[in-house]
């Protein structure tokens, strides 16, 4: 039962792995051809850096990612205190279900639903460019949206009520009990929301297709444009700078994780349900 | 001061609530609207009715997703199972495995497979050394199915896994006690416990499968259309918003119900998880 079980791991892993393997040897490949290696170069890496549509999505991709995190962070953080004042049931959930719309959507839907109302807005502003940085931002806040106040609301749910009320008997001000004493409770929630938001933007492709311009382009769009001609594999190369870059924040993560919590604070099933959830 | 609280707590939500009615809200009222009109505004059932002529379009799609999503519960549920019996140490390790691909973007998954599978491809290189012959596996349904698969396997798992770690020790060791053999305690206890992780598995799959339009460009070879694709299509003409529109309300309407259902399946203690 060991072995087969064991067996059976190896197996699907491998199943797992192999095509990414796969891709990142070629990427060494000498030659164009893509089904046999021939020999080993680093020239899909030269040419992939001689380009400047590389560079310039990389820097789009980290703008945007960086920006539509951060507004979304504060919006969903607010959102998340503020929407518990509400003292009516149906406001609460009516506001919160509205907000998950987007995580349920297909994103093709998502995407396509504002881009509809970019290009009718951009109709009546009389835009010449209806698409481009501006509106792939506001389509990237909101799909963000719900992750992050979906790491935050459960701490604001747990705070402890007295606690600010304390604070605000010994002559705080509603605002600065805020800042001295919630937001210090919450701010794991916000950190986690906000990684969730940052990854969650970097890797966007489906709704980044439909609300962005051709002046914008970033990673994910610049792999599809390139992989809409030819096989050729430059594109491996990109995938496989991508990869990497992915593989070392997973490990930087594990390691600050490990730091910071102590060994055992987490269960890898919670590890999971923290992290799998995106 | 408490009630200063209050109307100050309350302000703070008030962006937010801006933002979902501009930005959610508003943009699907469109798409009904677009659904519902002619591209010259006036009021028409022609899209919808429209919708008759890609029956096959929705048929494929929806076949071919749900054999992905079964095929990845059919092997998703042993592994998960597995790593959540693992030892804690290499539990770890497991999951930090199956995260990588999550977290590797979807489009290079998909190129990965792409060039396993290219004519052109490895596959097809290694065969062609050993004289066997090219096979072409780009532009069938399989490859496909097998893409959708291997995209979104880990979204069936991990949910999954997550579930069974759950379940307290002491009700599998009751069970046991009670007379219950391996496999009693298997379907009786452990599958109706991971309910709530095989819904939010199934629909983490099911979900991004039948919208998807890249896996079916790239591996389907262009050779047959899935919904995500015809939506596309319809999207690249401004004459076709219309008919886009229709096609997407209707799958809208398709997933938020069966999300619906799905929840009321696992009595609604599980919000919304699809990805």
């Amino acid at each position: 039962m060991k072995t087969i079980s064991k067996v059976y791991m190896t197996l699907i892993f491998l199943i797992l792995y192999i095509p990414i393997i796969v891709l990142i040897l070629f990427s060494f490949n000498n030659t164009g051809n893509t089904g046999s290696f021939t020999g080993f170069s680093l020239y899909w890496y030269k040419e992939l850096f001689a380009s400047p549509d590389t560079f310039n999505a990389l820097k789009n991709t980290l703008i945007l990612a960086l920006s539509a995190s951060v507004i979304a962070t504060i919006l969903g953080t607010a959102a998340s205190v503020g929407i518990g004042k509400f003292k009516s049931k149906a406001i609460r959930n009516g506001v919160l279900s509205v907000t998950n719309v987007p995580m349920m959507n297909p994103d093709i839907v998502t995407g396509i639903s504002m881009m509809l109302l970019f290009v009718l807005v951009g109709g009546l502003l009389q835009a010449d460019e209806k698409l481009g940085f501006w509106t792939i931002l506001i389509a990237h806040i909101t799909f963000c949206l719900p992750y992050v106040i979906l790491s935050v609301r459960p701490r604001v749910l747990g705070l402890n009520r007295s606690l600010s009320e304390a604070a605000m008997d010994l002559g705080c001000t509603p605002v600065s009990a805020f800042f001295k004493v919630e937001l210090p409770a919450i701010m794991p929630g916000i950190i986690s929301g906000f990684i969730m938001a940052f990854t969650l933007s970097l890797d966007d492709f489906v709704i980044s297709y439909f609300t962005t311009g051709n002046d914008f382009q970033t990673l994910p769009l610049l792999i599809y444009s390139m992989t809409k001609k030819e096989v050729t594999p430059d594109i491996y190369a990109l995938s496989s700078l991508m990869i990497g870059a992915v593989l070392i924040l997973l490990i930087l993560s594990n390691i600050a994780e490990a730091k910071g919590r102590g060994k055992a604070a987490e269960t890898p099933a919670e590890m999971a349900e923290r992290k799998g959830f995106i | 001061m408490k009630q200063k609280n209050m109307i100050s707590g309350k302000i703070a939500a008030y962006p937010h609530i801006v933002w979902t009615v501009l930005f959610i809200v508003l943009p699907l009222l469109f798409v009904a609207y677009f659904a519902f009109t002619t591209p010259d505004g006036a009021f028409t059932f022609e899209n919808i009715f429209a919708l008759g002529d890609h029956k096959v379009t929705f048929i494929l799609s929806v076949s071919l997703s749900l054999i992905a999503t079964l095929c990845c519960f059919i092997v998703g549920y042993p592994l998960a199972f597995l790593m959540a019996r693992a030892r804690p140490k290499n539990q770890k390790m497991l999951i930090t495995l199956l995260m990588l691909p999550m977290w590797t973007n979807l489009l290079i998954r998909t190129y990965s497979m792409m060039a396993l599978m290219d004519d052109a491809g490895i596959i097809n290189g290694i065969l062609t050394a050993l004289d066997v012959g090219a096979v072409r596996m780009i532009g069938t349904k399989t490859a496909v199915v097998f893409g959708m698969a291997y995209d979104f396997f880990p979204y069936m798992v991990l949910p999954i896994y997550t579930a069974i770690c759950k379940i307290d020790n002491s009700v599998l060791e009751a069970a046991s006690d009670l007379g219950g053999n391996p496999i009693q305690v298997m379907t009786k206890v452990i599958f109706p416990l991971s309910s709530s992780g095989i819904v939010s598995g199934i629909t983490m799959v099911f979900v991004p499968s039948i919208s998807t339009f890249y896996i079916s460009q790239k591996l389907g070879g262009g050779t047959f259309d899935l919904l995500g694709d015809a939506i596309e299509r319809q999207f690249q003409n401004v004459s076709t918003y219309n008919v886009g529109a229709a096609m997407s309300l209707v799958m809208m309407v398709l997933v938020l119900l069966s999300l619906w259902f799905m929840n009321r399946f696992t009595d609604g203690t599980e919000g919304g998880t699809a990805g």
